[in-house]
């Protein structure tokens, strides 16, 4: 086992992880951090997408001993439910979300382009969002909640 | 001089029905509070794992489980020893055990499974499970399964036929005879999976001193999987609890009972402790239940001003090992060549075979996609040898509802034709028919047309037990809030907003009022599950009985306490009043009236089908189909061809719905866009293939599912055609859109480089040897 501080969502906690566990694993089972789901754990579908200092990153692919003094956000980390960031709220307004499964590695990855680029073209959202597979929505909506987020950030 | 006083603001009841809705559980998705059954990580138990067979045709000589018994840490192991009872869909093809006894008939199925204190030890001990076999003849295809000599896989299944179906209604040979152009032709469609995003998972818990039993697992049919529980645990329906939790898509994969929740049950109670069993992906893909790999012969009549004199078709399905739903998609695929077009002659023979791969079911567009494919690109070979525009000969043949088929299937309501106009129009086709410029980059460019529909519901339920259709319960208390209690499973597809919207509705309320609870058969009245696009038709009409029946409560209470007649109550959401001037009772008033001696109320609301929906008894299967409201789509679908490579690239879509009335329009477009592009996932890249029975694809690299790079932008329109029968005129709109996507792609593929593909998927390496054969045959001419 390897002692390793972890900073998710702001806060900083030391855990103890097996050399080969994924930071996926360490984030549901020893942090509790379901919000980041399992899809297919070989990094095609980007369900467990996270931001590893703001870039998004596939925590089924990345190694929790490997993650010391990274800043990690979960979708846990990003708005409450009183208060859901832009994004979130867009995604629900704009019917982006059915069964949610792949919601919160799109919400993250959204989250990263729109830290990075204030009012994204089409393509590049599609660009942006081309690592996380949804089964349910034919993407459309999903694009229209970008727009939309990024239309109230950047009026 | 008159006094004028400003009126005060009238209160209104709130409007929901028909606004854009965001969904009542969006809030948990988004931040990810939303808990999926392998989320369900609070609660300690031992973690699960199968062994699976290495075999896809073996009869099982002995399994020694002696080695992984000592792993530490293994706290039960179950095998098909610990269960004799088979399960399935259908009671007349209940062919399957939760774990193979005595054979094993595909690679992949589950053997034997272990529970252990973490998943390591679990895992371990299944890599020490030792069988001994000795293998069978195995067949990977329908016709090496059903030819002569063949051995038979399930002892109930003669020729390995899990089903034939025949019928042949009108005159066929007549109408051979009276067209002016007949074309006959073979189209085969590959299988495809669901891949829903959230692999299978379960978490049983057993109590053994009141034999009880606990099943949180991902289904979209809670009531089927208790049924089955019962059956393969011998025990009393009454002790037992299935809850569904959020579930990441289902598409049909989960409209039965799968092995991960009868498996996770078993080593519940032989551990003696609350297990959890979470399948992989690898594992997901094998679990199956997709659409099958379908041969499809079809022969068609037409007049030379567009009419169909005659249809005659044979089709095929590789069905895989088990029955699952084979049954009713064999049906289905004959049945629902009725029910879009005036067909007055239609010959079919059906056969669903059982060979050595993974059982297939029910996926969205059930049994109607494959027959659709076959249809609509016969319709457009035809259009074009006779000279005739493809909507022209949609158009010749449009039904007048309400009528029956000839298979009397029940029409009531029939947006088709509006379908039709809208799409003409939006895409431009006239214009672009007459020939798309080729794109900047070179590639040609062609737009193609296909119609499909779908039912609401079946008429006639899986399970006949004499019970409504559908059952919704509201319950009123003390503090004026309204909880809607129902079986129906929340798959992603919205049902939970629905059914609150159309409660809201009925009593003028805003959806703030309510909370909903789902799927929990401890709490909520049964509900046959999501599937055949059901939910809305018929839930929804239970939802809007129980609204009237608290309406109506809720009015008497008012009369009562403003001394009043019922009839003269004007009821205004949050206000009830006897007359205009009347200030009225607010609803909390009401309510506390209302509760008056009785206490808490609940109220019941109810729906079945009318018994003209069943579908007659002419022939076999006939009764296959019915449904009160069929849902219609069309839509065009653009694409560029390069001819380098052989790569389409499907630039726009432009697709019409008629779903009655869109209760929620948020939601309906998002299922018709979702169906649209499922339905081009199936026409342009999926395919589950299998190496001698082992399954290659089983995983998102090699199952190609379109990225939103892929994807384009679906231009949806939505019709109303309000059907006497749905609530507040409601059909479906979660699976209708789906099966017309992969005619119209290969129509315009046709149109944009003149060949003609009829084997899905259309990859490059399909359609660059068919271009590359042309160059060649043009070369040698």
């Amino acid at each position: 086992m390897i002692e390793v501080e972890l900073a998710v969502n702001g806060e900083r906690e030391t855990v103890s992880v097996d050399a080969t566990q994924t930071l996926l694993d360490v984030l549901r089972t020893k942090l509790g951090l379901t919000g980041t789901k399992i899809g297919c754990n070989q990094g095609v579908c980007g369900s467990c997408t996270v931001l590893i200092d703001g870039k998004p990153a596939r925590s089924c692919l990345v190694l929790a001993a490997g993650c010391r003094g990274r800043a990690i956000t979960t979708i846990e980390g990003v708005g409450t439910a009183d208060a859901p960031s832009p994004v979130q709220q867009a995604f629900i307004e704009a019917g982006a979300v059915q069964c949610g499964y792949c919601t919160p590695g799109m919400v993250l990855a959204a989250e990263a382009l729109l830290r990075k680029t204030k009012r994204p073209s089409v393509p590049e959202i599609r660009e942006a969002l081309s690592g996380n597979l949804c089964r349910c929505s034919g993407y459309t909506k999903i694009v229209d909640a970008v727009k939309l987020a990024s239309e109230r950030a950047a009026p | 001089m008159n006094e004028m006083t400003k009126p005060a603001a009238l209160p209104a009841a709130v409007r929901s029905v028909g606004e854009y809705v965001p969904m009542v559980d969006g809030p948990e998705k988004v931040t990810g509070r939303a808990k999926y059954t392998a989320d369900m990580l609070d609660a300690p138990a031992l973690e699960a794992a199968i062994f699976r067979s290495p075999y896809a045709h073996a009869e099982i000589i002995d399994l020694d489980l002696s080695a992984a018994l000592a792993v530490p840490g293994v706290r039960a192991i179950v095998t098909g020893d610990d269960c004799d009872m088979t399960y399935g869909v259908l009671p007349i093809a209940y062919t399957e055990y939760p774990m193979a006894r005595g054979r094993t008939r595909y690679k992949g199925e589950p053997i034997a499974a272990v529970a252990a204190d973490t998943i390591h030890a679990a895992k371990e001990a299944v890599a020490k499970i030792r069988l001994k076999a000795k293998e069978l003849p195995a067949y990977f295809s329908a016709k090496a399964a059903k030819a002569p000599g063949a051995v038979q896989l399930l002892e109930q299944r003669p020729g390995n036929i899990e089903r034939d179906v025949f019928f042949d209604l009108g005159e066929v040979d007549k109408g051979f005879a009276e067209a002016d152009a007949v074309l006959e032709h073979e189209f085969h469609a590959a299988e495809v999976c669901q891949a829903q995003t959230e692999m299978h998972a379960a978490l049983a818990e057993y109590d053994a001193q009141r034999d009880r039993l606990t099943v949180w697992c991902s289904t979209q049919v809670p009531f089927y999987v208790h049924l089955m529980l019962a059956r393969t645990m011998k025990m009393d329906k009454a002790k037992i609890r299935v809850v569904k939790p959020f579930i990441g898509g289902g598409f049909g994969c989960r409209t039965e009972t799968l092995q991960p929740e009868l498996i996770c049950a078993q080593l519940a109670r032989k551990a003696g402790q609350r297990v959890r069993l979470v399948v992989n992906r690898e594992e997901t893909f094998i679990t199956h239940r997709g659409r099958p790999e379908s041969d499809v012969r079809m022969k068609m009549g037409m007049t030379k001003d567009g009419r169909i004199t005659a249809v005659e078709m044979e089709q095929d399905q590789r069905g895989g090992a088990y029955s699952s739903y084979g049954v009713v998609t064999i049906l289905y695929a004959g049945s629902m060549m009725f029910g879009i077009y005036d067909l007055q002659a239609a010959r079919y023979v059906g056969r669903r075979v059982l060979t050595n791969t993974p059982p297939c079911g029910a996926f969205r567009g059930h049994g109607t996609v494959n027959t659709r494919f076959a249809f609509e690109s016969m319709l457009d070979m035809l259009a074009e040898k006779l000279g005739l525009d493809p909507f022209e000969v949609r158009r010749k043949n449009l039904l007048k509802a309400p009528t029956f088929t000839l298979n009397d299937l029940m029409v009531n309501s029939y947006g088709l034709p509006e379908c039709i106009d809208w799409v003409e129009k939006a895409s431009r086709w006239q214009q672009k028919r007459q020939g798309l410029p080729p794109r900047a980059d070179g590639r040609k460019r062609g737009i193609g047309f296909a119609c499909s529909h779908y039912i609401s519901g079946a008429s006639k339920p899986v399970n006949w037990t004499g019970e409504p259709h559908a059952t919704v319960n509201l319950k009123l208390d003390f503090d004026g809030s309204i909880t809607l209690l129902t079986g129906a499973a929340e798959i992603g597809q919205g049902s939970s907003t629905i059914l609150v919207q159309v409660a809201a509705e009925v009593l003028g309320l805003s959806m703030d009022r309510f909370r909903i609870i789902a799927s929990d058969s401890a709490v909520t009245p049964k509900d046959n599950g999501s599937y055949s696009s059901r939910v809305t038709f018929m839930v929804g009409n239970a939802a809007l009985q129980a609204a009237q029946n608290l309406k109506a409560v809720l009015v008497a209470a008012a009369a009562k306490k403003l001394e009043a007649k019922p009839e003269d109550i004007e009821v205004l959401g949050e206000v009830y009043r006897a007359a205009s001037q009347d200030k009225g009772l607010t609803f909390q008033e009401v309510v506390v009236e209302a509760l008056k001696d009785t206490g808490t109320i609940t109220v019941k609301g109810n729906f079945n089908t009318i018994p003209e929906s069943w579908g007659g008894k002419k022939y076999r299967g006939a009764a296959i189909g019915g449904t009160m409201g069929f849902s219609y789509a069309a839509q065009a679908v653009q694409v560029a061809v390069d001819e380098e490579t052989g790569e389409v690239e499907v630039e726009d879509v432009w697709v019409a719905h008629d779903c009655g009335k869109a209760l929620n329009r948020l939601t309906v477009e998002g299922q018709i866009q979702g169906s649209v592009w499922m339905g081009m996932g199936q026409a342009m890249s999926e395919e589950t293939d299998y190496y001698h029975g082992l399954p290659v694809t089983p995983n998102f690299l090699d199952y190609r599912i379109p990225t939103i790079q892929d994807s384009p932008p679906i231009h949806t329109h939505i019709v109303e055609s309000n059907d006497p029968y749905g609530p507040f005129g409601a059909k479906e709109a979660g699976e209708g859109s789906l099966a017309s996507f992969i005619p119209a792609v290969a129509n315009a593929i046709h149109h944009a480089t003149g060949l003609r593909f009829r084997d899905t998927p259309f990859t490059p390496d399909k359609i660059f040897a068919a271009l590359d054969k042309r160059a060649r045959n043009a070369k040698k001419a």
